[in-house]
């Protein structure tokens, strides 16, 4: 059972009101959340990205519930909060795979989750970047939000989305209602799920009950996201199962690392991969070349993907950030869910959903996995 | 496959079980297969998975990687995540189906020359049926 909090105001309209309730209170002292910047002229398009905000004035243009993700706000939470916690309280709304990734910082000590009021969303999957930048939003949302409505799959989401299967946030202090819900243009449905929560929400105009979240129509979804997910699994297959199918899939990767550096999970401060380690002389090559008769240039591109699914593909949140960006479109985030979910299913682990689970490789069983030993 | 394929093994060997093991094998004149390149760590949990990984992208037959028993860690603890990260690894490379019987853990302490001498020379059977590294010609890697 847990608190239902109403506001009267279409969905978005209610928790910007929220949020500037929050500050004008002075409960928080900073909101983040995406916003929406007007385009100079008319020819050009307005963007969206996510802004801390300290006075509720700034909060006009804000559009938390845009579905589009400019920055994994889980890293951008990690980058204030990694020296020491935040003294003053600020609240974010962000969506839940964005959660689970800085609660995954959080536990390599990559921030903390003190004075922090996490707002998330039953999240119906966000647009790809290519879609966002190309296409007239304009008239994309409103087939969005009825998409979102109607329980349906969407195809301009990244692909990632609509395969994922954790939509509902794990530790966010409110969850706004979003999927299924039918009532999203004529009020705010938000639900409290924890004291803190409670604690923020105290003093709104709004209508509180108590109720059971409708887990019924969320079970439907729950089962057009797996076969969505099972069919992207199937097909991803033929890309990277095998030795062959693997060159050539990765064989157009540029070496960029943009994937490695949008990735929330990949925090290393020194990449291995950006490192010495990795500079070869020309000796190296000498040496290659006349014991294989020749060499890919660069180097080491299947080996940074390789050891990049090694390294946090047991931590992979599955957020996509990695194939948008990818200038060759390599589906870089569903190999890595794929190749990910196997080695969360090893340790039973998945990853953001509790900020107590430890991570799966900092701990162990005096007896386990015998099988690998010889 | 051809009888004169010599794998090539590369091993990497905690210092304080079985490099001794190795060293107790070689005084001891056991007869070993002359198949693995010996690079020695301080403890098995060093072993990024980089190492292994660039090892066999950079041509490897096989990978060894040996440590000492469990519970037995001169670092109390250090083996058992190596044998969670190996594990691990392992998953990866099975998910891709990218020989991942080239990789091997074993455990061998200190004392046992005999042991370290069984884990090579059957491993160096083992790869010896598997055949070479087909990344080994591929210059598209």
């Amino acid at each position: 059972m847990s608190k239902v909090f109403k506001i009267n105001k279409p969905a978005e309209e209610g928790l910007v009101g929220f949020l500037k309730h929050l500050l004008d209170s002075g409960k928080v002292k900073g909101v983040m959340t995406l916003v929406k910047n007007d385009a100079p002229v008319d020819s050009a398009k307005y963007s969206v990205n996510y802004s801390l905000v300290t006075k509720s004035e700034a909060l006009g243009n804000a559009v938390p519930l845009y579905p589009l993700m400019p920055a994994n706000a889980g890293s951008l939470l990690s980058d204030l909060t990694i020296k020491q916690p935040l003294k003053e309280p600020i609240a974010v709304v962000l969506k839940p795979c964005e959660i689970r990734a800085f609660v995954e910082l959080v536990k390599r000590e990559q921030g903390h989750l003190d004075n922090m009021l996490l707002i998330s969303s039953s999240c119906g999957g966000v647009y790809q970047f290519d879609v966002f930048v190309n296409e007239d939003m304009d008239k994309k949302l409103p087939d969005y939000w009825k998409a979102v409505k109607n329980l349906d799959l969407y195809d301009s989401l990244r692909p990632t989305c609509n395969g994922c299967i954790h939509f509902e946030p794990y530790t966010a202090d409110i969850t706004v209602d979003l999927v299924g819900n039918k009532n999203l243009d004529k009020e705010c449905t938000m639900y409290i799920n924890t004291e803190n929560g409670q604690k923020y929400i105290d003093g709104m105009e709004g209508k509180s009950s108590e109720a059971a979240l409708d887990k019924k129509p969320l079970k439907e979804f729950l089962e057009k996201r797996e076969r969505e997910r099972n069919q992207l699994f199937s097909d991803i297959s033929d890309q990277i199962v095998g030795l062959d199918n693997l060159i050539n899939t990765f064989g157009r990767c540029l070496g960029c690392h943009g994937c490695g550096n949008t990735c929330p999970i990949c925090y290393c401060i020194l990449c291995d991969f950006e490192s010495k380690n990795h500079e070869f002389s020309p000796s190296t090559y000498e040496t290659e070349l006349s014991k294989r008769g020749g060499i890919r240039v660069p180097p080491n591109t299947l080996l940074y993907h390789l050891g990049r699914l090694t390294h946090m593909s047991y931590s992979c949140i599955g957020c996509g950030l990695c194939s948008d960006v990818c200038p060759v479109d390599i589906p870089v985030s569903t190999i890595f869910v794929r190749v990910g979910e196997n080695a969360q299913k090893l340790f039973d682990y998945v990853p953001g959903r509790d900020v107590d689970e430890k991570i799966p490789l900092t701990k162990f069983e005096k007896d386990e996995f015998a099988e690998v030993e010889e | 496959m051809s009888n004169d394929f010599k794998p090539n093994i590369v091993g990497f060997l905690c210092n304080w079980c079985t490099y001794a093991a190795a060293d107790l094998a070689g005084q001891s004149k056991f007869d070993i297969k002359p198949s693995i390149n010996v690079i020695r760590v301080m403890c098995s949990s060093r072993i990024d998975p980089n190492l292994v990984l660039g090892a066999f992208l950079w041509g490897a037959d096989g990978v060894l990687v040996a440590g000492c028993h469990p519970g037995d860690c001169h670092y109390e603890k250090g083996n058992f995540y190596t044998r969670r990260r190996f594990t691990q690894m392992k998953k990866v490379l099975e998910t891709l189906n990218l020989d991942p019987d080239r990789l091997q853990l074993a455990w061998v302490s200190a004392s046992e020359g005999q042991r370290y001498r069984d884990v090579i020379n059957a491993f160096t059977d083992k790869i010896k049926e598997m055949g070479p590294n087909p990344l080994k010609p591929n210059p598209a890697v």
